[in-house]
């Protein structure tokens, strides 16, 4: 949902004085003027600079067959391609009835031929098709493949299908979006007829959002980390007074919407979404409910850190995050107390804190119209992110038992593994490009066929490495590119770890891999880069600390007859 | 409502629209306006429609020759 108006979103976009940061392509068989000018003014609105080339009318084909037209030299990161349901319709129609039936199976082939041309260096964002019921077989079109109920619908699964299989390409689901606003909210025939424009002008800005939601995700900024309140957010009522048998949560009457809630937040921890609580209470009095109450549906393994005390909410976020080690920005602050959340957006700009509806029952339909969770990502470490994230603060107790934090390493009996970049990893490397922020020496993201791309390029090396220590393991952690450069120079393309195992001697144990690998395929030199972002200044002197030494302002070089190793606590599998 | 009261809230849909001040008069068509194109149309029809809480059919938009024209059809559905 977005409240800006089109108008609003022309201004904004020609207004903009942010520099570009992503190139996107608009190409349609409809008129796209209207919706590039929605999407660069969206992206202007949330900070995200935008350079658009929209196509002429209708080139789609000219424009991607063509390797030397205006889109290839336009470079883009991405295209956006709306192809609009009246044309399907119109395309439907030409069809003789007899090959009606494979009609969805041939317009995707040539979807995905249209994708392949374009190639896997560009992200392809395709629109799906919005439902659009012609009516001639009534509600038995359902049961008939001739109908074009039965082949758009059709259609549209094929595109989803499609997408898995192709990683570079993206649905952007207009369909979706006409089903929450109502198909009188999003088309408008005078506009289709008058100017071959399929959205209306009030959609447009929630179809530009859309749009650049997935840019978004894509580029990496994604939300990681939901903070909760608990009385009236949680359940209903207010623990402290009403007790563990006089809060609303269950089956009945009110209750069930908060059930209801609870469950859409276990949904998104199921994802790999981060729970944590927030709460104005007394602990103890805060923790019975999940571990007590027969019909709550959270339990305390859900949340990855619970902070239940009486000192301000700002204060306590900022423990959260920093405890956690996630962007302030990947943050959403539910409160249904709008004290409370004025506070904390006034305090800490960066966290997303949605103003919740008084009405509990609208909290779901709200937030789920909001679309925060976007990713461009799914991995089988995304169910397991919360047990990690608890493992830590296990290991936190462990490591006060200890004399040293030396001695503490010691014992913490941690094994690494490092290996080249393989197919079942691409999409967990690729993740961890679009994520990382804080520890990433170049920032450069990677989509899935570009890590595999790189994966069978011989002039790149990529290296992924894991951790595990007595505690639990912690996945793939790290993710390194390495180019061979002329004069056998060996340059270190991307460098990122995450976060979480920080200070383990593993940011030594990758620089030693690196040197010796260098030395192994006899490179004379390995040189370093930090490009500084506003959010990875933490490693702004690592390769110093690793016994590089600065050659530039920000390069930095080691020799492999030189380097000396660390001494390490990691044993390598 | 008046014609001269159309205008005037015309003036200000349009200098909205345009983004600059522009005064209308009945004689007014596009090409006197540099920047009113096809698209722009759309958008001016759009923003009118919200001022007056009217709406045009397809025929009327394209068949719109002047600002006049328009202030006829808002005339006769307010």
């Amino acid at each position: 949902m977005t409240d800006l108006t089109f108008k609003q979103l022309k201004k904004q976009f020609k207004d903009s004085t942010l520099a570009s940061q992503y190139r996107l392509a608009v190409m349609g068989d409809c008129a796209t003027q209207h919706l590039s000018t929605a999407i660069g003014g969206y992206g202007a609105a949330i900070g995200l600079g935008l350079e658009i080339f929209d196509a002429d009318y209708n080139q789609i084909n000219a424009l991607v067959l063509d390797e030397h037209s205006e889109l290839y030299a336009f470079k883009p990161d991405a295209v956006l391609l709306q192809m609009c349901t009246q044309k399907l319709y119109e395309r439907f129609c030409e069809n003789p009835l007899e090959s009606r039936a494979a009609f969805a199976e041939t317009v995707f082939a040539q979807i995905k031929t249209t994708w392949q041309r374009i190639g896997e260096k560009i992200t392809v964002l395709q629109c799906n098709f919005p439902l659009l019921d012609d009516g001639v077989f009534g509600q038995f079109g359902n049961k008939t493949a001739d109908s074009f109920l039965f082949q758009q619908r059709k259609l549209n699964y094929l595109l989803m299908q499609g997408c898995q299989e192709a990683k570079n390409a993206y649905l952007v689901d207009l369909d979706a979006l006409q089903s929450r606003l109502g198909q009188g909210q999003f088309f408008d025939a005078r506009l289709y007829y008058i100017a071959k424009m399929p959205i209306r002008m009030e959609a447009l800005p929630e179809a530009a959002k859309c749009v650049v939601d997935m840019i978004q995700a894509i580029r990496g900024s994604v939300k990681k980390c939901v903070v909760l309140d608990l009385d009236n957010t949680l359940w209903g009522g207010v623990i402290g007074d009403d007790g563990l048998s006089g809060i609303q949560i269950g089956e009945l009457g009110t209750g069930h919407a908060f059930s209801d809630f609870q469950e859409w937040l276990k949904q998104l921890k199921n994802r790999g979404i981060l729970l944590t609580v927030c709460s104005k209470n007394e602990e103890a009095t805060a923790k019975e409910p999940f571990e007590k109450h027969p019909e709550m549906v959270l339990r305390p393994e859900d949340f990855s850190m619970f902070v239940a005390n009486w000192e301000n909410k700002a204060a306590n976020i900022r423990r959260i995050q920093q405890t956690l080690n996630i962007g302030m920005d990947s943050m959403v602050f539910l409160d249904d107390n709008p004290f409370e959340r004025n506070l904390v957006q006034g305090l800490i700009p960066e966290i997303t804190v949605p103003a919740l509806p008084e009405d509990p029952a609208l909290y779901l339909e709200y937030l789920r119209g909001l679309d925060l969770f976007e990713t461009a990502s799914y991995s089988a470490e995304d169910v397991h992110r919360t047990d990690q994230y608890r493992t830590q603060a296990n290991r936190t107790v462990f490591e006060s038992s200890f004399q040293s934090y030396d001695d503490y390493l010691a014992n913490l009996q941690m094994k690494a593994t490092v290996a080249p970049f393989d197919k079942f990893h691409y999409p967990r490397i690729a993740q961890l490009t679009q994520r990382s922020n804080q520890f990433n020496l170049r920032t450069v993201r990677y989509t899935e066929a570009e890590v595999e791309a790189l994966a069978k390029d011989d002039s790149h090396i990529g290296l992924y490495f894991t951790l595990k220590d007595r505690f639990g393991d912690y996945g793939l952690i790290s993710v390194v590119i390495l180019d061979k450069q002329p004069g056998d120079v060996l340059f270190i393309s991307e460098w990122l770890m995450s976060c979480r195992v920080l200070k383990r001697g593993m940011e030594e144990f990758i620089a030693d891999k690196i040197l010796s690998l260098a030395a192994e395929q006899g490179f004379r030199k390995v040189i370093g880069e930090y490009l500084a972002t506003p959010k990875n200044a933490m490693v702004k002197d690592l390769y110093e600390r690793m016994g590089f030494t600065r050659v530039g302002e920000n390069r930095f070089e080691a020799e492999p007859m030189h380097y000396r190793y660390h001494k390490n606590h990691i044993t390598e599998e | 409502m008046t014609n001269q009261e159309i205008i005037e809230k015309l003036n200000g849909v349009f200098s909205d629209v345009f983004d600059e001040e522009i005064v209308v008069t009945p004689q007014t068509t596009a090409s006197d306006i540099e920047d009113w194109d096809s698209l722009t149309h759309i958008t001016l029809i759009s923003e009118v429609e919200d001022a007056f809480n009217v709406k045009f059919s397809m025929k009327e938009v394209m068949g719109m020759q002047n600002v006049g024209e328009m202030i006829d059809i808002i005339q006769k559905r307010i």
